[in-house]
């Protein structure tokens, strides 16, 4: 091919950035060190926020509040929240994922707006640590991550306006690693690749980008006017001063479910990349499962009011809802036999990468089912707001998005440093994961149905058996981070050598060296058409031959 | 291929027998003590049993395809290269989108039965409690058809809320208590505000919750059938003491309930 991709100037002008380990500490335009950077940073928000969750399954084990004092357990439970979804989640399923592998995906030396990348990055550690000590100040926000007026306007204003702040901040960030995605996929593709022939990943980071650009805005503007309540008496949601509060729930969800696509659509495609690979087939059903993004991306943003059912909603908008969502239910299940079908007939090495996956499939299989049934409005009256939702969600975002993210590590670690992580230590944290993760979430189902509220430091004495089995649980999940993490650690010194491509792989970023040169390609980036043509003879003319000598 | 239909249509029954066992053995709801939980219920179990099928089912070929398809050793070939199957993908497509349909439809049903689509204001016969211009959030509610004109007229009570209890009261005996007293068998209407900020009121016998939201008071309707004392829970977080804002609810005989009426009443006769 003779079409060349420019080299990206602003990088290659700047020959003072560091190199080696020092350039992941320092303001980088390489899309690899800002993935690598999200990816870091979320995982140690992430540590922060399960010791947050395990002090809340401390509390749990007794039906008293004995652990720590209310409101401060209400703080915890508001840290962990809002620390587990904006800056463990989203962050690392769009920002590391995205920065990583999107422009290899499409045939660039960087994103778009390499600065722009960059600020979106360092929004970051700032608002969470802001978020965070907060604490120590005056108490951190306690009115859940929901932060539902008039609650938050009468609980303590500064954790709360913090709070406001820090999620701005972290909003913001997100916007514009959306504007950027947008403009690398639908921009920097190669001459010559088309819509059709990208890697799933990327069709999954643009329904989540135009999610992303069209719904935060909308949380910002409602956080900015809750935060006029608070600080200067305004009475937009403040009923005393003639405010209303359904609106509010109705600005914050219109954002905070399509959320929950944001955390699990980049997901969607991740495993989208990591099924084929490891089972030897094409990823089945290619265009169904582009187009059941877009109907994902759809949906996702008319059926927020799902979150409302008890709130005083009228009977014909709970109706709509009702049906909007449980039709999300289709396109869903599509991915879902795309992708046992992409197992069905494969080889399959049954390594730490497809079991987290696969474990992902179980999971959010069940999490689905429950949200077809909270759909319901006679359903969720009973259960809305109760530890059914708390199974149900974790189901989703536990189950769901963590468990890509894990299978994704296994997945891409060898890229990113050219070492192979360790498959006994990998298979002994899958196991505890899947058994404490559903050890600790199965349960609260039963709790959700037969009484137990959520958000309460103390319950009913008859489910104290039950929470202390769900503790136990996410005792075990806690435990199951150690060999992972000494497994990352111990790898990348002692790791055996993976080669540049040790899964033999065809999508892009595996025909290069692993770790990756600067501008990811030494010479001309390969134009790869069949991201996925596994099985298929005729690749061999072109994909460089050296990577699949495997293959007949 | 015969024998794979046959094993197919095996699997699904037992599937689905399983799913029926499992909702029938297994006790997964508190007791029955409103005119709308057997509904509730009823809604439950088709729930339930779907999906188990789906999630077992699901499960299941999960679990089969890395079982029968993992990679032996020595094996270096591909797995086939099946990229797409249409009438297949039109089979997966139509089967949830029909199942789907179905059970909202069926929730719907469920839904009307329960009086949820019936716009709150109609709802009650005391409209002394609803001021014609006062806007009134739609909370679910029995349905008018079971209790036809003529019938019992409703209980009607006046629910406050505030961190962190409940007020309940009547304003036909000027009864203002901690404690919700109803007789079993007949409507009770509530109209339900609060003084602060949002607090739910759930009753999981009941089957029924609703939001008690400030500046927007909300109606909710049941008909309690079982005698017996309920929790009443706070379902939406109020602050540092949500966990124990309960209160109970005690279904009486309409006798007691009446005698109950009379000795707290400040107005002596009993206006049923
Ligand atoms: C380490 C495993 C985890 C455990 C044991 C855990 C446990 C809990 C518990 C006990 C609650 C309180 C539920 C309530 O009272 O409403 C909770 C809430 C929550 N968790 Fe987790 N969680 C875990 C991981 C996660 C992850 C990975 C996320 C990512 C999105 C997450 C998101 C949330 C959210 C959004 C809430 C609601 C907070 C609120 O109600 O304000 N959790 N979690
Ligand atoms: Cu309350
Ligand atoms: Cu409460």
């Amino acid at each position: 091919m003779s079409i060349s991709v420019p080299p990206n100037t602003e990088q290659s002008s700047k020959g003072i950035q560091p190199t080696g380990w020092l350039r992941y500490f320092s303001f980088s335009l390489d899309h690899k060190v800002i993935g690598l950077q999200y990816l870091v940073c979320g995982f140690i928000f992430y540590l922060i926020g399960g010791a947050l969750a395990s002090a809340i399954r401390i509390e749990l084990t007794s039906p008293i509040s004995d652990f720590m004092p209310r409101d401060v357990y209400n703080q915890v439970l508001t840290l962990h929240g809002t620390i587990m979804i904006f800056l463990w989640i989203v962050p690392v399923v769009n920002g590391a994922f995205g920065n990583y592998l999107i422009p290899f995906y499409v045939g660039a030396r960087d994103m778009a707006f390499p600065r722009l990348n960059a600020v979106a990055f360092w929004l970051i550690p700032p608002a969470g640590l802001m978020l965070i000590s907060s604490y120590f100040i005056n108490g951190a926000a306690q009115s859940g991550w929901t932060a539902y007026p008039p609650l938050s306007i009468t609980t303590p204003a500064a954790g709360q306006i913090v709070w406001i702040l820090s999620v701005l901040l972290l909003g913001g960030s997100s916007i514009f690693g959306g504007i950027n995605f947008i403009a690398t996929i639908l921009k920097l593709r190669r001459p010559g690749l088309k819509l059709m022939q990208l890697p799933m990943y990327c069709w999954a980071m643009l329904g989540t980008s135009i999610l992303v650009v069209l719904s935060t805005p909308v949380l910002a503007g409602t956080l900015i006017l809750l935060s006029f309540d608070i600080v200067a008496h305004t009475g937009f949601f403040n009923p005393s001063l003639g405010g209303n509060v359904i609106v509010y729930q109705h600005l914050f969800w219109f954002y905070s479910h399509p959320a929950v696509y944001i955390m699990v659509l980049p997901a969607f495609g991740l495993v989208s990349e990591i099924l084929p690979v490891h089972s030897r087939k094409p990823l089945f059903g290619y265009a169904t499962m582009v187009y059941s993004i877009m109907g994902i991306v759809v949906l996702g943003l008319v059926v927020w009011a799902h979150h409302m059912f008890t709130s005083g909603t009228p009977p014909w908008m709970r109706l709509f809802f009702t049906i909007a969502t449980s039709f999300i239910a289709v396109p869903t299940g599509i991915k879902f036999f795309n992708w046992v079908a992409t197992l069905w007939g494969g080889r399959i090495s049954l390594n730490s990468a497809i079991l987290f996956s696969c474990g992902f499939i179980v999971n959010f299989v069940l999490g689905g089912i429950t949200g077809v049934a909270l759909a319901q409005v006679p359903f969720d009256v009973h259960v809305h707001d109760t530890y059914f939702v708390v199974a149900h969600f974790h189901y989703i975002v536990y189950g769901g998005s963590v468990f890509v993210i894990f299978s994704s590590i296994y997945h891409w670690y060898p890229k990113f440093t050219g070492k192979m992580l360790d498959e006994k230590l990998g298979k002994i944290h899958f196991l505890l994961t899947f058994i404490g993760f559903n050890l600790c979430f199965a349960p609260q189902h039963w709790l959700g149905l037969n009484g137990m509220p959520r958000r309460v430091a103390e319950y009913d004495p008859q489910f104290t058996f039950v929470n202390q089995i769900s503790s136990v649980g996410a005792l075990l999940m806690a435990l199951s981070t150690l060999p992972f993490l000494w497994n990352v650690f111990h790898s990348a010194f002692r790791g055996e050598s993976s080669g540049d491509n040790p899964w033999q792989a065809l999508t892009p970023e595996w025909l290069t060296s692993s770790p990756p040169p600067v501008e990811n390609w030494v010479g001309e980036p390969p134009l790869v058409t069949k991201p996925y043509g596994y099985g298929q003879s005729q690749l061999s003319k072109e994909i460089p031959n050296s990577f699949i000598e495997d293959k007949k | 291929m015969p024998l794979t239909a046959i094993y197919t249509i095996l699997i699904s029954l037992a599937l689905i027998l399983g799913g029926i066992w499992a909702e029938d053995n297994l006790n997964l709801l508190p007791v029955v003590a409103s005119s709308n939980a057997p509904i509730y219920d009823e809604l439950f179990r088709v729930l339930f049993v779907i999906g188990i099928i789906l999630f077992v089912g699901m499960t299941a070929l999960v679990i089969y395809s890395l079982i029968t398809f993992r990679k032996r050793p020595g094996q270096t070939s591909d797995g086939i290269a099946i990229e797409d199957n249409l009438p297949l993908e039109i089979f997966w497509t139509a089967v949830p989108a029909i199942v789907v349909l179905f059970v909202g439809l069926y929730s719907y049903d469920i839904y009307e039965r329960m009086g949820g689509m019936q716009l709150a204001s109609n709802n009650s016969h005391d409209h002394s409690l609803m001021m014609k211009d006062e806007r009134i959030w739609g909370g679910i509610g029995t349905a008018q058809e079971e209790n036809p004109e003529g019938a019992l007229s409703p209980v009607n009570v006046e629910v406050t809320a505030m961190q962190f209890a409940f007020l309940f009261n009547y304003p036909k005996g000027e009864i203002i208590s901690g404690e919700l007293h109803v007789p079993a068998g007949r409507p009770v209407s509530m109209k339900m505000d609060s003084k602060d900020v949002i607090h739910a009121f759930w009753v999981p016998e009941f089957r029924l919750k609703q939001d008690i939201i400030p500046g927007q008071p909300t109606i909710l309707n049941f008909t309690p059938t079982k005698i017996g004392r309920y929790p009443i829970i706070c379902a939406e977080l109020c602050g540092p003491y949500h966990g124990g804002m309960r209160s109970t609810v005690v279904v009486e005989e309409p006798e007691e309930y009446e005698s109950w009426f009379n000795k707290n009443s400040k107005i002596p006769e009993v206006a049923l």
